[in-house]
């Protein structure tokens, strides 16, 4: 149920031939400023985007963890980390993984049975949304 | 199916439950980690290097790392088959994951078993 979902409801940036296939005079609306996504859209959007990010940044947090595992390298990962830019980078990336989590364990009680109804479906992505915003703000009062 | 011919479980279910399983191991990784780091008094380079100094936790890391992969390999290919229209194109993007995942793999195999 949840493949279904997540393959559906990003059809908007679908090729329009494939759509118009089923109607072809039915109206169209692509004024982007009255298109909105629903918060479900927006939960699942931010699971992919949070997701691909967190794939590129793997080779950066393997490389900070062969480095923290040598004395000399320890100390240079620590004073790299005192850093602004550094600093960010590692608040974004802890950022993401909190919010992916997030919307994964939801995904887990979704399995379950929990929260699959419409309104269901819309509370579980507003609090998945107001967590990881909470956790985000928590990780930045943590590292700065 | 030809389709899926670059998935890991190379059907939806098995992938599925691959997802779910790899999920529930990081999530207990980061749950740990996250536990360790408050618990300490400090995290000086002593401590951080006991902790991975632990065969126990060489193996934890390790399966942490793989289900990164596997995770990361699945999540990738369901992304790519919405978004990646051409199908060269597309086959050459999931192979290229699928190298960078193995390649991750074999690296966080090396590093936590030089400590």
């Amino acid at each position: 149920m949840n493949l279904l979902k997540i393959r559906n409801h990003h059809f908007l940036f679908h090729n329009r031939e494939d759509i118009d296939i089923v109607n072809k005079n039915r109206p169209v609306n692509l004024n982007l400023a009255t298109i909105k996504f629903p918060v479900t859209s927006i939960s699942s959007i931010l699971h992919r985007i949070t997701g691909v990010l967190l794939f590129l940044s793997i080779p950066l947090c393997l490389w900070a963890l062969q480095l923290s595992l040598t004395p000399a390298g320890f100390a240079e990962v620590k004073s790299v980390m005192s850093g602004g830019i550094v600093k960010f980078i590692s608040w974004a990336i802890l950022s993401m993984l909190a919010y992916h989590i997030i919307a994964g364990l939801r995904h887990l009680m979704m399995d379950a049975g929990i929260g699959e109804t419409l309104e269901g479906g819309r509370f579980g992505a507003y609090s998945v949304i107001v967590l990881g915003v909470v956790s985000a703000a928590l990780l930045g009062v943590w590292i700065w | 199916m030809v389709t899926s011919a670059t998935s890991l479980g190379r059907s939806g279910l098995h992938d599925w439950i691959i997802q779910r399983v790899t999920a529930v191991v990081l999530a207990a990784y980061v749950i740990y980690l996250t536990g360790f780091l408050f618990s300490a008094d400090a995290i000086e380079y002593n401590v951080w290097r006991s902790l991975f100094g632990q065969v126990w936790f060489k193996i934890f890391s390790l399966l942490a790392i793989a289900s990164i992969c596997f995770h990361a390999w699945i999540g990738m290919w369901i992304v790519s088959t919405d978004y990646i229209k051409p199908t060269g194109l597309r086959m050459v993007f999931q192979v290229f994951v699928i190298l960078f995942c193995l390649a991750c793999l074999i690296w966080g195999a090396q590093i936590l078993w030089s400590v």
